[in-house]
């Protein structure tokens, strides 16, 4: 068996480091290790999307990396989508839609639309509907996540996705 | 579903990687992408005595303009290659097929080699490789050897590769002028694995077809070239009749299989229709009567 | 009734803010001090006698805390207590012999699931593979394989029911339509999987058990009694959130059990956290149908009468609250319809899979895709416009409250008007202009429609119903009925609000919608009311029918609330005159204020007067009670146990679902692709249109996955082929169809905001809507769906037979 290692990473901005053996999986280590519970764990074989968080800016499945290999990485989880208290636009437009219901795939949804708004800032619904295809949601039946990612998007200043 | 314990290694570069790979022979597994190896892990279907992460390494990663052809680094992001815009005007093949794979978040980390290398009958690049033609570079502490598409996937999930050999680049023929593309695919849900899909680029010359390169994903346990369609198109030009004789001919050539999602009967169906309709919009293309 | 405030209104959910930046708190979430963890080892076989078991290999692995084994099990456990007669032994894992892939033979427990995982590969278990049986019709066969040998058959229960004459009516009829039909194992699969996490306190003798478990709590004592436990040492806690749960995490309880086992054996506090793979082999599901079902009617199109009967397969072990996939349903068995006689035959049949229980929709998905085909066949036999046929057979709004033959009391409705909305809306008429010209171009161009009444809030007794009425006719015999839900509603020192629930939501947004109505009856602002609801069997208050299932809660939660709030007003009334020194009947509570019913002055505030009550409670006469709390507990008083004629009211509000979907199929690929799908709904009084909103469209797709994706199916040899979500396909954003939803609002005479339920809604209509419409697209073909999934495989294989039959 490998050794445990030292892992320094960057989580929502701020520097954070903890221990791990190599098989630890990056959603078990940031839980686990980093107390971050808001990334969640639904299938842990890359369909279902829930444990998706963004990996120096991009969406990744967490559950399909291992912790050792963010390792000097900058996270951001959802934990860190609402900046200075102040809700992301996503999350507002999610609230106004009734884009949630258990909230457990939210936290992946999130994410996920927030890296399809940074690398399209105007997406069709078609583009939307594919983009979150990404993520499983069972509660929703999708429309109104849908419809909150086409709202926030007009919310959004075009270039930033921020 | 935790993965069971390994050795783990994450070299910088590649020497020590190529050391790693005669030193554990078939022991060992290479991690790309991980976006198959990790959830094959988490089920714990595979049990590496180790892993080697080549994710570290950083010369691995690139879109290289040569003449005629692309090279492509085998730790390319499928991301990389799907936002590139060498690839889209000299490859849109590859470019389209890209976006039929699995999800933006699993496209972040999946790489052009670790798909080739699983070799998945119904994943789409190993079907656009067969399709083109294309080349695999795997090396060795001993050396390196320049593998042909048609040999590199030998059988389900196999591909030629030694066990102590890393597929270290991938080379396809840029599209030529005059040229169009199409990959067709039907799945039951977007982002999965295709029931079947298909490949097509063709060059068009008048109503002749100077080049057709077609091939099948989900059809049998290695991606299938088309060729007797290819040839039909060929020699019969590009009227209607002849795309649907061709489409016929692919269809004659699979060996599906059944499983859960689709019997055999209806993928080599699925394979005429899809093969049309590629050839369809890949003349479309070509002619300039659609983007 | 004045203008409401807060009922009715599209009000954001106070649910939303933890759970949109991470701070939800969901099971695998809760701070334990120092848990342990388990994983469990199931079997490989879906039939096979455990022949030994030697876990010492695993003792000794790194970081094992204890192994827990069917000895243990057998031992230690007792099995959980059966709806039916038959002798079944279902314990919370495998003792003797393994009855279907994935059972739990063994469990682990060590310092991390990883280490949990490397000790389950260090048991050695021997097992003598038996022959195995899957499919209901084979399991039923007398030479089927034997699962449970004291049983001595695999039939677990079966009960024969006529109402009215039906052989009578069917002798009279003009036309007779039947068909067999089948209906898949599919699951609604939360993303969130089962959890639980147990500890015990040897001092107190109390063990806790936290799990994402949404009742009923009629399993609470079955719990107690297969641990060996007294009911007041088990405590049972819900966490704040469930990530989902659609009747799927009704079944969490055997893992209850284990997992409370395993710390009470092991000494240890244990945290089990499903894995998606255990989930989808293990959890549970809806059953499986084989069913045949036939429709009397004269030549104008009135049906008479129906007969059924049908197969439910509820896998290895028939456990609680099975059998009630097959009677859940019985008070509107007739569905919409008039027609008054009715013949059943209801099997249920034990077999080498998963053990089902409630999913969404339990057992109407089934009941509404056999009736709402059959009613278009019969359209198609007599010549008669769908639509038109079924509005012949409609109960008329001035029926209700209507008594259905098989004792169902429907409360309100007007079905026509909602199936003429739906019709009107989907435009009905052009459709079928489309349609025409669709034909005529070769294309498969299909309109569907179907009806169900919504059944909510299930009535407990229904499911004695398994049992003959001879057995419940025994002296000795305890009669089961009933449908409670229990709120308390408080005022703090300084007149803010807090109520108590006892559910267990699953996403369904019980906090606000209590807020609405506590707010709404005390005419203060929401910010006022604070709800909790975070079920502690120690804390709450709750009864065997407690929890969150049968779509109860805007209709019996929702009501406590309400009765909970008239009466601590009517105490605060009360008080407020003594304080006030004027006469009771003069007062009236309103706008947050205790004030003269004539309107002005002299008027005394909550807050005023929460202060005075609660800072200088002796001013109050000795025979006034100085609290400011109250407590409702809400029944229906016709939530009656069956007679003997196996009548029984078993839900307490019917709602009403009418819905039209248009789809093409692509006569290439045999995909189906829905072009239109509108859905009318009657769920009396509408609490919150936007969780209204969510329920009917979640409900839906649920439906649709059923319908066009979803089976969890199994080779000949009992294999699951399905334990990934590769390959169990749930239906993605890019598969949710445009989906139009209008309200039609008949309040329920037997609540009083005159709600009803709406949380299964469109699960149930959605598998009969689309077999009905891609039956109505492939007409030209003569191809009848009477088989779900409808796979683009299947469909087209469907499509070939019938080319080459016409050709
Ligand atoms: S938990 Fe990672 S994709 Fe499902
Ligand atoms: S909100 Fe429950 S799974 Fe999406």
């Amino acid at each position: 068996m490998s050794l445990r290692r030292k892992i320094r990473l960057e989580v929502n901005g701020e520097t954070r480091e903890g221990w791990a053996e190599p098989r630890k999986l990056l959603v078990d280590f940031l839980r686990e290790e980093l107390g971050l519970t808001g990334t969640h764990v639904g299938c842990e074989h890359g369909i279902c999307g829930a444990c998706t968080i963004l990996i120096n800016g991009e969406a990744v499945r967490s559950c399909l990396m291992l912790a050792v290999q963010a390792d000097g990485a900058e996270l951001i989880t959802v934990e860190g989508l609402a900046a200075g208290g102040k809700l992301h636009p996503l999350q507002e437009a999610f609230r106004e839609h009734h884009a949630l219901q258990c909230g457990f795939c939210t936290p992946g949804m999130l994410l996920t639309a927030y890296d399809l708004l940074r690398v399209n800032p105007s997406p069709n619904e078609e583009e939307i509907r594919e983009a979150l295809s990404a993520v499983l949601c069972r509660c929703t039946g999708y429309l109104t996540i849908i419809k909150a990612v086409r709202s926030a998007a007009r919310r959004l200043p075009a270039d930033t996705g921020k | 579903m935790k993965p069971p314990a390994f050795e783990y290694h994450d070299p910088v570069e590649l020497e020590p990687v190529l050391e790693l790979l005669r030193r554990y022979q078939s022991e060992a597994k290479i991690l790309a992408g991980g976006q198959s190896l990790l959830a094959l892990l988490n089920f714990r279907l595979t049990r590496p005595a180790a892993l080697i992460d080549i994710n570290r390494i950083t010369g691995l990663s690139y879109i290289k303009e040569k003449p005629g052809w692309l090279y492509l680094g085998a730790t390319t992001r499928q991301r990389a290659i799907e936002f590139s815009p060498l690839v889209r005007e000299k490859l849109p093949l590859l470019a389209e097929a890209t976006r039929l794979i699995g999800h933006l978040p699993t496209r972040t980390r999946g790489t052009i080699g670790g798909s080739l290398a699983h070799s998945d009958p119904a994943a789409e690049y190993p079907v656009v490789l067969t399709a083109l033609d294309g080349e695999l570079v795997a090396r060795a502490e001993s050396g390196e050897r320049v593998l042909k598409a048609g040999e590199f996937f030998q059988g389900l999930m196999t591909t030629a590769l030694a066990p102590d050999e890393m597929l270290v680049e991938v080379r396809l023929p840029a599209m030529p002028a005059g040229s169009g593309w199409a990959f067709e695919e039907f799945s039951r849900r977007h982002g999965d694995f295709a029931i079947v899909g298909v490949a097509a680029q063709l060059s068009v010359e008048g109503e002749r077809c100077a080049s057709a390169r077609l091939a099948a994903a989900g059809v049998g346990p290695v991606p299938l070239r088309l060729e007797s369609a290819e040839q039909a198109l060929k020699q019969g030009g590009l009227n209607q009749r002849t795309i649907a004789e061709a489409a016929a001919r692919a269809a004659e050539q699979t060996q599906p299989t059944s499983d859960l999602h689709a019997s055999a009967e209806y993928r080599r169906h699925l394979t005429r229709v899809l093969t049309e309709r590629a050839i369809n919009r890949a003349l479309e293309r070509a002619r300039g009567t659609r983007s | 009734m004045a203008a409401h405030r807060f009922i009715g209104q599209p009000v954001k959910r106070v649910e939303d803010m933890p759970l949109l930046t991470g701070r939800g708190l969901f099971i695998a979430d809760l701070p334990v001090a120092n848990p342990r963890h388990a994983a469990i080892l199931r079997a490989p076989y879906a039939h096979a006698r455990i022949v030994s078991i030697d876990a010492s290999r695993a003792l000794n692995a790194p970081g094992v805390h204890g192994v827990i084994t069917s000895e243990d099990v057998a031992k230690l456990t007792r099995p959980f207590a059966v709806g039916v007669r038959a002798p079944v032994k279902y314990y919370c894992m495998a003792t003797d012999k393994a009855r279907f892939v994935g059972e739990p033979v063994a469990l682990v427990v060590a310092d991390d699931r990883y280490l949990a995982e490397d000790a389950l590969e260090l048991i050695d278990v021997e097992y003598e593979p038996l022959p195995a049986v899957t499919d209901p019709t084979r399991a039923a066969a007398p030479d089927a394989p034997l699962l449970h040998e004291e049983v001595g058959t695999n039939i677990a229960c079966r009960r024969k029911m006529t109402y009215g004459d039906p052989r009578r009516a069917f002798e009279e009829a003009d036309v007779v339509v039947g068909a067999e039909f089948k209906f898949p194992k599919i699951s609604s699969t939360p993303i969130e999987t089962y959890g639980v996490v147990a500890s015990y306190e040897p001092g107190s003798g109390v063990l806790t058990i936290w799990a994402n478990f949404m009742g009923p709590f009629i399993l609470h004592s079955l719990l107690a009694r297969a641990l060996n436990i007294a009911e007041n040492r088990l405590r049972l806690i819900v966490p704040p959130d469930i990530g989902g749960s659609y009747g799927i995490k009704t079944s969490v309880f055997p893992y209850m059990a284990l997992i409370g086992l395993a710390a009470m054996k092991i000494g240890t506090t244990v945290r089990w956290i499903e894995d998606r793979r255990e989930h989808l082999l293990a959890a549970s599901s809806g059953t499986d149908r084989a069913a045949y079902r036939e429709l009397a009617a004269r030549k104008d199109g009135t049906i008479l009468a129906m007969r059924a009967r049908w197969l439910d397969n509820v896998g290895g072990y028939i456990r609680s609250p099975e059998p009630g996939c097959s009677f859940r349903p019985i008070g509107n068995w007739v569905g919409p319809y008039r027609l008054q006689h009715l013949e059943i035959d209801a099997g249920v049949v034990m077999s080498n899979k998963c053990p089902t229980g409630p999913n969404r929709g339990y057992g109407c998905g089934h009941l509404y895709f056999e009736i709402e085909r059959l009613v278009d066949m019969l359209a198609e036999k007599l010549g008669i416009d769908p639509a038109e046929l079924r509005r012949r057979n409609l109960i008329q709004p001035n029926e209700f409250p209507y008594r259905t033959p098989t004792g169902g009391l429907y409360d309100s409705g007007d079905y026509p008007a909602a199936l003429e909305r739906a019709l009107k809306i989907a435009d009905y008429g052009e459709l079928r202009r489309e349609q025409a010209k669709a034909r005529e171009q070769g294309r498969f161009f299909g309109v569907g429609v179907a009806l169900a009444v919504d059944p909510s809030v299930s009535n407990m007794g229904y499911i004695s119903v398994a049992l003959d009425p001879e057995v419940r006719g025994r002296p000795g015999y305890l009669p089961k009925s009933g449908a409670t839900e229990a709120v308390s509603v408080r005022v703090d020192p300084l007149g803010k609000i807090n109520v108590i629930l006892g559910s267990t939501p699953q996403g369904q947004g019980h906090r606000t919608i209590i807020a609405q109505v506590v707010a709404e009856e005390f005419g203060v602002s929401l910010d006022d009311v604070t709800v909790t609801d975070e079920m502690d069997t120690f804390t709450r208050l709750w009864s065997v029918s407690s929890g969150s299932y049968s779509s109860r809660f805007a209709t019996v939660g929702a009501s406590a609330a309400a009765v909970a709030a008239r009466k601590l007003k009517a105490k605060l009334v009360k008080q407020a005159a003594y304080l006030m020194e004027m006469p009771e009947e003069a007062l009236e509570f309103a706008d947050g204020q205790v004030r003269p019913r004539a309107g002005g002055e002299p008027a005394l505030t909550l807050k005023d007067l929460a202060g005075r009550v609660h800072w200088n409670a002796s001013a109050l006469p000795e025979s006034m009670e100085p609290g400011l709390e109250a407590t409702a507990v809400f029944g229906f008083p016709e939530a009656k146990s069956p007679d003997a004629t196996d009548r029984v009211n078993s839900s307490n509000t019917y709602g009403f679902i009418a819905e039209v979907m248009a789809v093409e199929v692509d006569p290439d690929t045999a995909a189906v692709k829905i072009l239109r799908y509108v859905s009318v709904h009657d769920a009396g009084t509408i609490i919150n249109p936007l969780i209204a909103e969510g329920q009917i469209l979640g409900g839906a797709l649920h439906g649709l996955g059923g319908a066009l994706y979803e089976e969890l199916a199994y080779d000949e040899d009992g294999q699951q082929l399905c334990a990934s979500f590769m390959d169990y396909l749930v239906p993605t954003a890019s598969d949710a169809p445009q989906l139009q939803i209008e309200h039609l609002i008949s309040p329920s005479p037997f609540t009083p905001l005159g709600s009803k339920g709406l949380g299964e809604a469109s699960s149930m209509t959605a598998p009969a809507v689309v077999a009905n419409a891609v039956s109505d697209a492939l007409k030209p073909l003569e191809i009848e769906i009477t088989e779900l999934p409808i796979t683009p495989s299947k469909l087209w294989q469907m499509i070939e037979q019938a080319r080459s039959r016409k050709s």
